[in-house]
């Protein structure tokens, strides 16, 4: 990185420079930060992601003011935030709309890293961050959900902590350890408390800065999939095809940030229930250790992965294949870098082969999510008539077809991305 | 037109930047004003501070009784005439007298014995130096020296009170005793945390 060192300021900003590189740090993160200058649409959801992160501490610590991690007083104590605190509800409704919008950002975020080859070398540690800032997201929502103590926090945390009691010899005794009792419990609310305020936000804040140092290293990727830094001015050494994060990409993040606040206002203040799927209508009721809900069902963003657990029947008397299955669904992402062996990033240039598959891969994406949502029954049964699935569920067959497409997106990929005929990147970028 | 467009209007892009800047300012200031009211006291603190009703018959002249409000002691001392007595008696030791502090109480007990019926005083009790509960000590004398004439000792830092509430000079609490708002709805009842309309 090119340090700057002539032109010193004065005043009160020499003084700090002298002390703290505070004007370097600005030129090299923003005003001198180049980046390529055929952005589109899809490059506004990073800068949407870190708004929401910074968002949900903010609205997370104010919540905390007023939330009490106690079996006895956790719901009611949500309850009094919703109709006592002043602007309770409003804060409490960011919170949750939130965390639902934080999934839609991350994973359009990921769509696009998947269309335009941003993984490839050399940004496979950019990556791999990017997963491992995903995985921890889930964990955190997934805590986060048990702290209203309703029907579904409840119950949707003693089947996911009972996942782990699959896991072969162990399982058992790791899923009491999670515990810290019996069944999901006082213990276990507080734990989940703590793991959610402060554990995993401090581990994300860690890792999102790392995700940045290492973007910044390497340079953002663009829907060309071209290298920039190849074609350089020769006076400068400036690629010709970049320009200055400040003001370019500031001022057009702002226009994605107005957007995309006009969208999570709407819905705070009209729908902020979102019809059940942001706030589930059965955690408005106390968690019941001896009833559990005739439905239920993952938050949405969940649902994708938890069909694909449902998919999987047991083996040999064991869950644990499902289990695995599912862990897999997410853990596979980490191997992308390497799996794709395609000569060029951007799907501009890629062939028929892996525009299908990726379409594939998303409807499935798509269907496995939406059938997360709906219990096994929601398509009907098939005639009992019929061979080997006869009389079983239409959907869970479904979901086991899309799995399997899932789980070939990427256990193919070496294969089609080799095959697949690609068309020759120029040495500069487009623009439209 | 494409000419005239090519110069760049540095006074327009000044006017633009500035105006976006502050409207943006306003919104996030905007944005400021419920996470700082949720902090304020919630509805149910609110409710846990409504005005509260006391029966002053129940107290004896020469007598205090203790009732809370807002979570904070409030005293009924029903001074019988020899404490009205002393009150006068103390003027020329005390920090403020005739009330000139006009927050410590309100209007309608703005008078020589700072209440609205003349024997019943009706006080917070909390020190105003850093808000200890001072222990009466209504009876002359005894282990508050020969010059003592009746009234209230702060354990915390010394101050001392008169039986109307007034602070003693040289006191570590600057103010007088808080004389919270309170009105009669009958002869024997009063509601602390409401204002009397007019003098009884």
């Amino acid at each position: 990185m090119a340090k700057i060192e002539n032109n010193k300021s004065e005043g009160l900003l020499g003084w700090v420079d002298e002390r703290f590189p505070l004007s370097s740090f600005i030129k090299n993160h923003l005003t001198e930060y180049y980046a390529p200058k055929n952005f589109n649409f899809w490059y506004f959801f990073g800068a949407l992601a870190l708004f929401v992160f910074v968002m949900q501490i903010l609205t997370g610590i104010f919540l905390t003011m007023h939330y009490k991690p106690d079996a006895e007083e956790a719901f009611a104590s949500v309850e009094y935030i919703m109709r006592d605190v002043s602007f309770g509800w409003l804060i409490r409704y960011m919170h949750s709309t939130g965390s639902s919008l934080f999934f839609v950002v991350i994973y359009l975020h990921m769509f696009r890293s998947l269309m335009y080859g941003s993984y490839k070398k050399p940004r496979e540690l950019l990556w791999l961050f990017g997963v491992l800032i995903f995985l921890l997201l889930m964990a955190e929502a997934f805590f986060g959900y048990l702290l209203p103590w309703g029907q579904m926090s409840y119950w949707g945390a003693q089947v996911i902590v009972n996942l782990f009691a699959t896991i072969p010899f162990i399982g058992p005794d790791l899923a009491e350890w999670v515990r810290g009792d019996y069944l999901v419990s006082d213990a276990t609310l507080n734990r989940f408390f703590a793991f959610h305020v402060i554990a995993l936000p401090l581990a994300l804040a860690g890792l999102i800065f790392g995700h940045l140092i290492a973007l910044h290293e390497v340079g953002s990727n663009n829907p060309d999939g071209v290298d920039i830094k190849q074609v350089k001015d020769k006076k400068t050494g400036i690629p010709l095809d970049a320009i200055p994060f400040h003001p370019y990409y500031t001022v057009k993040d702002l226009i994605g940030l107005t957007v995309f606040l006009i969208v999570f206002t709407s819905i705070i203040f009209f729908a902020p229930e979102m019809g059940g799927y942001f706030l589930e209508h059965n955690n408005f009721v106390p968690a019941n250790p001896l009833v559990t809900p005739d439905h239920i069902a993952p938050v949405w963003y969940f649902t994708p992965f938890y069909s694909i657990l449902r998919a999987v029947p047991p083996i040999m008397g064991s869950q644990f294949p499902g289990v695995a299955a599912m862990g897999l669904s997410v853990m596979i992402l980490f191997l992308v870098p390497w799996l794709d062996k395609s000569p060029v990033r951007s799907i501009r240039y890629k062939g028929k082969l892996f525009k299908k598959w990726l379409t594939a891969f998303v409807v499935s994406f798509l269907v496995l999510g939406y059938l997360g949502t709906e219990p096994s029954y929601v398509w009907g049964q098939f005639s009992s008539a019929l061979p080997i699935i006869g009389g079983g569920d239409i959907a869970t067959f479904a979901a086991r077809i899309f799995t399997i497409i899932y789980f070939l997106f990427f256990i193919l990929m070496p294969i089609y991305s080799k095959k697949d005929v690609t068309k020759k990147v120029p040495n500069r970028v487009t623009m439209p | 037109m494409a000419k005239k467009s090519k110069k760049i209007d540095l006074n327009r892009r000044k006017f633009l930047l500035t105006a976006t800047s502050l409207t943006g300012a306003v919104g996030v200031s905007a944005m400021g004003v419920p996470f700082v009211s949720s902090m304020l006291p919630s509805e149910k603190a609110k409710a846990a501070g409504a005005a509260v009703e006391f029966k002053v018959n129940a107290v004896n002249p020469g007598e205090i009784k203790t009732t809370e409000w807002r979570g904070q002691p409030v005293w009924i001392l029903n001074r019988s005439e020899d404490m009205l007595k002393t009150l006068s008696k103390n003027d020329a030791n005390l920090a403020d007298p005739n009330l000139k502090v006009t927050s410590q109480q309100p209007s309608y007990c703005q008078n020589e014995t700072r209440s609205i019926k003349s024997n019943v005083l009706v006080v917070v009790g909390i020190c105003t130096h850093l808000g200890c509960s001072p222990s009466p000590k209504l009876a002359a004398k005894g282990d508050m020296g020969s010059e003592w004439k009746g009234g209230f000792f702060c354990p915390c830092h010394g101050s001392k009170f008169d039986l109307s509430g007034r602070v003693f000079k040289g006191s570590a609490a600057p103010t007088n005793l808080v004389v919270p708002p309170h009105k009669y709805v009958d002869n024997d009842t009063i509601i602390i945390g409401e204002d009397q309309e007019e003098k009884v």
